[in-house]
């Protein structure tokens, strides 16, 4: 039972994040200023989820705290993609607006993930760390191609590939919002039915057949589940994956538990907490002059070193 | 019964298993033993669905292995690998009730939970059933193991190498268990052994695996005699009888 009183702290803190969020330090009209930052905070919500829940559906299929799905290499390719669309079409072009944008890097990534099926699937006897590695080849080449261009490029239009490179809330479309909110819906729906094999999965391979997992199929189909979240919530924000490394590390440390469903529910509430508290500061305490995700990234660039630290030692 | 007809592997190009055929019979401890590198492990990762096979049929109980449910097999057959390195940190109770996996997809009912408490009971590990497998000693672990297994409740058990790093003492605990496990509840346990000596003192029927074939099987009075023994393995071995059990003396 004492998991689950964390779970409730954690939703209360949420909670109270939120609320500070919504109601607190409100200048001009209420109507405006609360439907802005209700669809942040829907934003924050949703790829909080969504990373938090991949991260930790992706490092119990790979049997490794220390990976994140990036490794495959989507946040590499969606910098790419928008790289080569102002390099093509600069920056003026409509192919810039915020719903065509989010089209493209969503198709693009989605073709990208078709051919990583296909390469998992078509071949049997491929593994994992095969897959691993052809996402972490093609991550590099995507991240040379991209920096090949920003060299070419004019300064000023560098500047917008940098917006591009963190990820933001500000500005987010309300119906992009909507359309990644179903999706994110419809991919949870589909994987329901695998959700009982995950703490089975979490003993490793061997013991997951013992127990009658048809593991390479339900292997398969989850990391496709977690490669469509990722590119769902980076089309929409902008690369983001960082975060999942540190909220899962977080749980596991809160949650000392194979169990799935506290680890699952766990960690989407620390993502939220830290998406939201990290909002929190870049809006009051530094007026707008960072971003999230430095604040994310230098805290989880902290916290990564000294999981590193404690692990050599143990 | 358990029937293995022409089963190869090929690693690479190289055959580790050859054409083995062999049946395996039920309510008997039947134990695989040869040199290093024979496939005595590949042979029990295949009957076992771990790894596929390239060529050969598998039979369990007259039902061909491929075209069985990989949830049906696990409440049929289990297996236990010689390493069992779990990333996750587990209680032995925790451990045991994964065993229940295939009958209750991890919604545990209060018969399986008399089954979990019945393997650990079994096991004789009730004193330490909430403590971390990562503070239990080797032989601890092993039989938290094997309560797993029995918790899982199949016809068939095979172990790999179960007696791995393991001193005399648990050593023979263990065997001892695998033995009623026979005797008491009628199960079929299929080990892979180095020591012959357990394997002659235990064990009702022999395989006896080289270079990827099976080279001699039979009951176990058949298998331990020097003339088997050194074709098996290259290397004189005699054997002395010491309380009607037939014990190899290959130390010197």
């Amino acid at each position: 039972m004492r998991n689950w009183t964390k779970i409730g702290i954690l939703l209360l803190a949420a909670a109270i994040l939120i609320a500070v969020f919504l109601f607190t330090d409100v200048k001009g009209s209420w109507d405006y200023v609360l439907s802005k930052r209700t669809e942040k905070i829907a934003a924050m919500v949703l790829t909080g989820a969504a990373i938090a829940f991949s991260t930790i559906v992706f490092q119990t299929i790979t049997n490794n705290k220390i990976l994140t799905p990036s490794i495959i290499g989507l946040d590499s390719l969606y910098m790419l993609i928008q790289t080569v669309l102002i390099f093509a079409f600069g920056t003026m072009n409509s192919l810039m607006g915020k719903n065509v944008n989010f089209f493209i890097s969503i198709a693009l990534m989605g073709v990208f993930v078709g051919i990583l099926y296909k390469i998992i699937f078509k071949r049997e006897g491929n593994n994992l760390y095969f897959l691993l590695l052809i996402g972490i080849i093609f991550g590099t080449f995507f991240q040379s191609i991209t920096s090949f261009m920003q060299v070419l490029i004019d300064p000023n239009e560098f500047m917008r590939i940098q917006d591009k490179m963190f990820a933001s809330f500000n500005n987010i479309n309300g119906d992009l919002l909507l359309i990644s909110f179903i999706l994110i819906i419809l991919v949870t729906l589909y994987f329901l039915q695998f959700a009982k094999y995950l703490d089975v999965i979490s003993l490793g391979k061997e013991q997951a057949i013992n127990l009658g997992v048809d593991y390479d199929r339900i292997v398969k189909r989850l990391l496709i589940v977690v490669a469509i979240l990722i590119s769902i919530s980076t089309a929409l924000v902008g690369p983001i994956t960082f975060l999942g490394l540190l909220v899962v590390n977080v749980t596991y440390q809160l949650f000392n538990t194979y169990k799935h469903s506290f680890l699952i529910f766990g960690s989407i509430l620390v993502s939220i907490i830290s998406l939201v508290g990290g909002q929190l500061i870049v809006e009051r305490v530094f007026t707008f002059s960072t971003t999230l995700s430095v604040i994310v990234n230098f805290i989880g660039g902290v916290y990564f070193i000294y999981l590193l630290l404690k692990q050599r030692k143990a | 019964m358990l029937s293995v007809r022409n089963l190869t592997k090929r690693f690479g190009t190289k055959k580790v298993v050859d054409g083995v055929t062999m049946k395996i019979q039920k309510k008997k401890i039947t134990s695989f033993i040869g040199p290093n590198g024979a496939g005595k492990s590949t042979v029990l990762s295949m009957i076992s669905r771990l790894i596929l096979a390239d060529e050969g049929i598998i039979h369990i109980d007259d039902k061909e292995l491929s075209s069985c449910k990989s949830n049906d097999l696990a409440k049929k057959i289990s297996i236990l690998k010689q390493s069992n390195h779990i990333n996750v940190r587990l209680t032995v109770r925790e451990l045991v009730s994964f065993g229940r996996f295939p009958y209750s997809q991890g919604r545990l009912t209060k018969e399986d939970w008399e089954y979990v408490d019945e393997a650990i009971h079994y096991m004789e590990l009730e004193e330490m059933q909430e403590k971390y497998l990562d503070e239990l000693s080797g032989g601890q672990r092993q039989r938290a193991y094997i309560a797993m297994v029995i918790a899982q409740n199949t016809e068939y058990i095979l172990l790999d190498e179960p007696l791995n790093n393991l001193d005399m003492k648990h050593s023979v605990q263990i065997m001892k268990v695998l033995r009623r496990l026979v005797d008491e509840l009628g199960k079929t346990v299929v080990i892979v052994i180095h020591d012959i000596n357990f394997a002659s003192c235990y064990s009702d029927y022999i395989v006896a695996l080289k270079d990827g074939k099976v080279v001699k099987e039979g009951p176990t009075d058949e298998i331990i005699k020097p003339s088997v023994l050194k074709d098996i393995y290259d290397m004189d071995i005699n054997i002395e009888y010491i309380d009607n059990n037939k014990i190899c003396v290959f130390y010197a």
